[in-house]
């Protein structure tokens, strides 16, 4: 220490704003922590990677032959399914591991820095779509194993994987909002299952509408995840780029809409 | 830009209520560039809450405070490129290494790859943390923690820095080194505000000391001012009868010449002196009263006594017998 000059504070020249592009900056500098702390605890991905590949497994195998007849015959439909249900699971960890940081003490330090207050939130959600490509990557990957073969060939894939990626992101500004507001980690874990459940049990994932009692229907045609489901269906099915898809890009841009002002506004406040 | 020199922190009337507790309750510092300045109080006195405050934590519910001459609230970040806290519990990522650690506090503050790299190597040395710089966080002790956290609070080598209670829950040895890691950086320029429990401690950093109660200021000045309202050791007395307490202090007066005080749990005497040989003639006029002793020591003066001293009550914070004027003796 005794080779570092401390630059007298009256001296410094400051300034009492935050750029765009430091802003930007201290974001990904923030999503880096979040990939580092990835890789030091890898079984914080448990559920990005078993969660894919044991549903996918138990779902072909249970419900298979009742829904479609045969195994084969279901992969169509259920991939699309599983994979939209995995991802958007996965983002309620979004919530429960912003609620855990906020507590630590070494959410002080990132207040005591001069760094954009809106880095270590924006950072979270950004490291998290790291988890949405693992899940979505795995769901394909194990579809595969089983015998799906897209008609619309890996370019569909890719692409869907993307929409549901983007989505389950918009999504994961709702589980945010709940970290930020809920006093633990836990009770966003339980207050994210409630809203989560009915979404995506509740949907086209796994059965065909018109099995299902017709007020039932009614939901399940308005929920947002029976449209998300739809689209990647068309897409990696039967290439196309339905109505499904502007549906659920332009939900999921509400969503961001409504959420992520209110997020920032209650983050603030406790930032 | 109105920035003065000679302050590095002028806080004026701060206040922070939480519920219907005033934590801070109307507390003024000046602390004068290029000085260690030691704030002295026990658990929940204030302490934290009003760094908290000053380092833009929290914000006050009243009153001003000024960085080098800046606002806490107006001109937070201003002030937050000015400071550097290390707070009472570890303020570091747990999951990560150390390097990790320092690496993305270097970035978040601006510095390239490289750069961030080669800062955490040189603190990590600096800080003789430089072996166990890849191993991770939860098994480090007590002291290394500390260490590293007082590290990540000089990446950007702050003119002030915060340090509250850098030594609480520290071992004897593991204290001394942070003191002198507290000395190096003192040497470099930097101001330091310290918050401490232990009157030793600052007494042996600070320049300037303030005893804080009960979210307010009971006593400013420097270590040797304070110590000489406690006197530079304390006498300690417990008589086997209480009803023999209004003699001994009686006999205390005129041999010593200072008035003792009794402490909260009773029979117990505590006066603070300057010249321990004295002792010699007090017992011996003791023993001529036919008071017997069941204890007798000569101390260093600790917190307890300092706040006896100076606020006329015990350092323990939420004891409301303690509102009790300890010298009224109820014979």
């Amino acid at each position: 220490m005794s080779t570092i000059t401390i630059i007298p504070g009256a001296e410094r020249q400051l300034r009492n704003h935050t750029s765009a592009a430091q802003t930007l900056r201290n974001s990904l500098a923030m999503a880096y922590r979040g990939l580092l702390k990835i890789k030091r605890t890898p079984e914080q991905l448990m559920d990005v990677t078993l969660q894919p590949i044991l549903f996918t497994l138990m779902f072909t195998v249970l419900f298979g032959g009742a829904v479609a007849g045969d195994t084969t015959s279901y992969l169509p439909l259920l991939i699309p399914g599983i994979l939209v249900q995995t991802v958007i699971t996965t983002s309620v960890v979004t919530g429960t591991q912003l609620r855990e940081d906020m507590d630590k003490g070494v959410f002080d330090r990132f207040k005591s820095l001069p760094i954009a207050r809106i880095a270590p939130l924006a950072g979270a959600l950004l490291a998290d779509t790291v988890r949405y490509a693992i899940a979505t990557t795995l769901t394909f990957g194990m579809g595969y194993v089983l015998g799906f073969r897209p008609e619309a060939g890996i370019g569909a894939v890719v692409l869907a994987g993307l929409l549901v990626i983007v989505c389950s992101w918009a999504i994961s500004w709702i589980f945010a909002f709940l970290g930020v507001i809920a006093r633990s980690a836990s009770s966003v874990q339980g207050i994210s299952m409630i809203v989560l459940f009915p979404l995506t049990f509740l949907s086209n994932a796994f059965v065909p509408v018109d099995t299902l009692p017709g007020w039932l229907q009614g939901f399940v045609n308005v929920n947002p995840v029976s449209h998300l489901v739809s689209a990647v269906r068309d897409l990696v099915n039967d290439g196309v780029f339905g109505l499904d898809m502007v549906t659920s890009l332009v939900g999921a841009a509400v969503i961001v809409a409504v959420f992520a002002p209110l997020t920032v506004r209650a983050y603030m406040r406790k930032a | 830009m109105d920035t003065t020199n000679d302050w590095a922190i002028e806080a004026h009337d701060l206040v922070k209520t939480f519920g219907t507790h005033r934590a801070v309750d109307g507390v003024d510092l000046q602390v004068k560039t290029g000085t260690v300045y030691g704030v002295l109080g026990p658990n929940g006195a204030g302490k934290t809450t009003t760094i908290s405050m000053l380092a833009t934590l929290l914000r006050p519910d009243g009153g001003q405070a000024r960085i080098f001459g800046h606002d806490v609230v107006a001109e937070a970040q201003v002030v937050r490129q000015l400071i550097g806290v290390t707070a009472q519990f570890a303020s570091v990522d747990e999951k990560l290494s150390a390097t990790e650690n320092l690496v993305i506090f270097s970035r978040l503050l601006g510095l390239g790859r490289q750069e961030s790299r080669r800062k955490a190597g040189e603190l990590l040395e600096e800080f003789g943390l430089a072996e166990a710089a890849r191993r991770p966080l939860a098994k480090f002790s007590g002291g290394m923690r500390r260490r590293l956290d007082l590290a990540a609070s000089l990446i950007a080598q702050p003119p002030l820095i915060f340090l509250d209670e850098p030594t609480t829950g520290l071992d004897p040895r593991t204290r001394t080194q942070m003191w002198e890691t507290i000395r190096r950086l003192i040497a470099s320029g930097s101001t330091v505000l310290l918050t401490t429990q232990m009157l030793d401690e600052a007494d042996q950093l600070a320049s300037r000391i303030a005893v804080i109660d009960r979210g307010k200021v009971v006593a400013e000045g420097t270590p040797d001012e304070l110590k000489a309202t406690v006197g530079s050791s304390s006498l300690q007395l417990r008589v086997q009868d209480p009803a023999d307490l209004p003699t001994s202090l009686g006999i205390i007066q005129r041999v010593l010449g200072i008035a003792g005080t009794i402490s909260p749990e009773a029979a117990r005497i505590t006066a603070p002196m300057t010249g321990v040989d004295r002792v010699t003639d007090l017992l011996l006029e003791l023993r001529a009263a036919g008071i017997a002793l069941t204890e007798m020591s000569v101390q260093k003066p600790t917190l307890d006594e300092v706040f006896l001293g100076i606020t006329g009550h015990s350092a323990e914070p939420t004891n409301p017998a303690n509102d009790t004027a300890p010298t009224r003796i109820n014979a």
